[in-house]
């Protein structure tokens, strides 16, 4: 299925709550309002033609210029060999988005590396600890405005 | 812990332990002999490439994709290659696709062969590891002829490849393909079709597609569950349209469809297959550029893209954001095993410790890939 032609079908599911559809990219994403992602992922994965079985990757990115933090969802089809991206915007002081881990239980570990690296904070997730980093790690190394610090414990780094 | 975890013992495996296959820490609450859960620790060689990414220019990341899948240096080279490639809208001459294909297939042999000993010595049979390491010296002579070095390639550049192969190689390489069934044979009479070890291997963690798919499985741990599923096949890439070979796929000869044996052996098949395209590349080859005119500085339009490419270990995927500038606005790595090992915790309740250790062998994890 065209990624337009799917675009078109969450739009007449969901109204309001899909906002864009960008072409430009590759594969081409839709832009969905940050509270309806895991609705928006359940029927993407259930849906009729659909059938988005896996989740290629998840990645959080930092959008410190416009002051936001965006999480993007790759998805994929093996049944209908179809992809699309997804995309949310969050608040950069505050990011939090649903958990899609009910959907596909491998997000756990791309929503624990977000959490990590970038600080998302996944709601509803089911064991939301750092996985890369030790556990008391400060800050957040991808973001853009991170500090490295000096020392950790008795090490100069 | 609450009471009734109290008579469940916890124990690390690891971050040392040869059968972890690198840094691996797994935290083990076992009733006896038997396992009731397993949590992964990982991050030991977490050595923050995405955040290195941002700080150097594109070509200059190449090398730093060596030290992802150190077993499968070119294919990884490749798909980084490829993203940038996809970026810049570059078009790759002929004859460097065709090296590529030669080398990422050599690659994904000398990878299986490690997968195929080191999991046989995880079974505790040791001469097979030492049978895999010696072909694989001959893959790594042939690399070591074509760039000059033998873990990280560098090879595979943006826009082509590092230099053009020098004389002899390509008989080198012939010679190889001549030597190399008369061992798969071998290894099969050796250990594939033991006794001993289809009994220790077969029906042991038996993965469904459709666990498969929620966890994003890929590479031969994929096909292995029964799934027709290969890059090089459904989006071909390079010049994989004009080969002829077959994708293998599990079909649970020694138990059900999916298990460790059926794991084992998709490796076994698809070396097989690489010698196959192998042997078509080097009859392909035909004078031409080795590489693309590329410009010394990069610096690709504003835009993003995502691209995959399949792996020895499965499907290595790059998220790569350019604001115009010529560093990497983000890059995002898709680690193949990262994916793999996150299913662990699943497949690992309820079976015996030495389960464990087939379990983890099988799955041909690699743990720089999975800390980044």
């Amino acid at each position: 299925m065209e990624p337009k032609k799917i675009y078109g079908i969450l739009s007449e599911k969901f109204g309001g709550k899909i906002k864009q559809f960008i072409e430009s990219t590759l594969p081409p994403s839709v832009l969905v309002e940050t509270g309806a992602i895991a609705d928006v992922c359940r029927f993407l994965k259930e849906g009729d033609g659909l059938d988005f079985t896996s989740l290629m990757c998840l990645s959080g990115v930092d959008l410190k210029e416009q002051g936001k933090m965006a999480v993007v969802y790759h998805l994929h089809s093996m049944k209908q060999k179809h992809k699309i991206t997804i995309k949310v915007e969050l608040d950069r002081n505050n990011p939090h988005v649903q958990t899609v881990e009910q959907v596909w239980p491998g997000a756990n570990w791309y929503e624990r590396e977000a959490y990590d690296l970038l600080g998302i904070v996944f709601d509803g997730h089911s064991d939301l600890r750092r996985i890369l980093l030790p556990e008391d790690w400060e800050g957040h190394p991808l973001r853009k405005d991170y500090v490295y610090p000096k020392r950790y414990h008795t090490w100069d780094v | 812990m609450t009471k009734a975890d109290e008579k469940f013992m916890q124990v690390n495996m690891g971050p040392q332990h040869p059968s972890t296959h690198g840094v691996l820490r797994l935290l083990v609450t076992t009733d006896g002999e038997v396992l009731s859960g397993v949590k992964p620790y990982i991050g030991y060689l977490h050595r923050a490439l995405e955040k290195i990414a941002e700080r150097v220019t594109y070509p200059q990341f190449t090398p730093f994709t060596d030290r992802l899948d150190y077993l499968a240096s070119m294919n990884c080279n490749l798909a980084y290659a490829m993203t940038v490639e996809k970026l810049l809208n570059i078009e790759v001459p002929r004859r460097a696709q065709i090296l590529r294909v030669i080398m990422a297939e050599l690659n994904r042999i000398s990878s299986h062969l490690i997968a195929f000993g080191s999991f046989s010595s995880d079974m505790g049979a040791f001469t097979p590891f030492l049978f895999g390491i010696r072909e694989r010296e001959f893959i790594n002579d042939l690399f070591e002829i074509a760039c000059g070095a033998r873990l990280t390639y560098n090879y595979i550049r943006i826009g082509g490849v590092s230099k053009d192969i020098p004389g002899g190689f390509i008989e080198k390489t012939r010679e190889f393909l001549d030597y190399f069934p008369a061992k798969i044979k071998e290894y099969n009479e050796l250990l594939s079709y033991n006794a001993i070890f289809i009994k220790r291997l077969a029906n042991i963690a038996v993965i469904s597609p459709d666990d498969a798919f929620d966890y994003g499985i890929t590479g031969p741990n994929l096909r292995a569950s029964g799934i027709k599923w290969d890059l090089r096949r459904e989006e071909p890439y390079l010049i994989y349209n004009e080969l002829d070979f077959d994708v293998p796929v599990g079909k649970g000869e020694m138990g059900k469809t999916g298990d460790a044996w059926d794991r084992y052996m998709m490796r076994i098949y698809e070396m097989e297959q690489s010698a196959k395209i192998v042997r078509q590349c080097l009859d392909l080859l035909a004078p031409g550029d080795y590489t693309a005119k590329v410009s010394k500085v990069l610096k690709p339009p504003a835009g993003e893209v995502y691209v995959r490419a399949e792996n020895p270990r499965g499907e290595l995927g790059f998220y790569l954001i350019s604001d115009g500038s010529t560093k990497p606005y983000r890059l995002k790595i898709r680690a193949p095993s990262f994916a793999n090992l996150s299913i662990i915790p699943k497949l690992a309740r309820g079976v015996m410790i030495a389960d464990l250790i087939a379990i983890i062998g099988s799955m041909d994890i690699i743990l720089p890939e999975i800390d980044r």
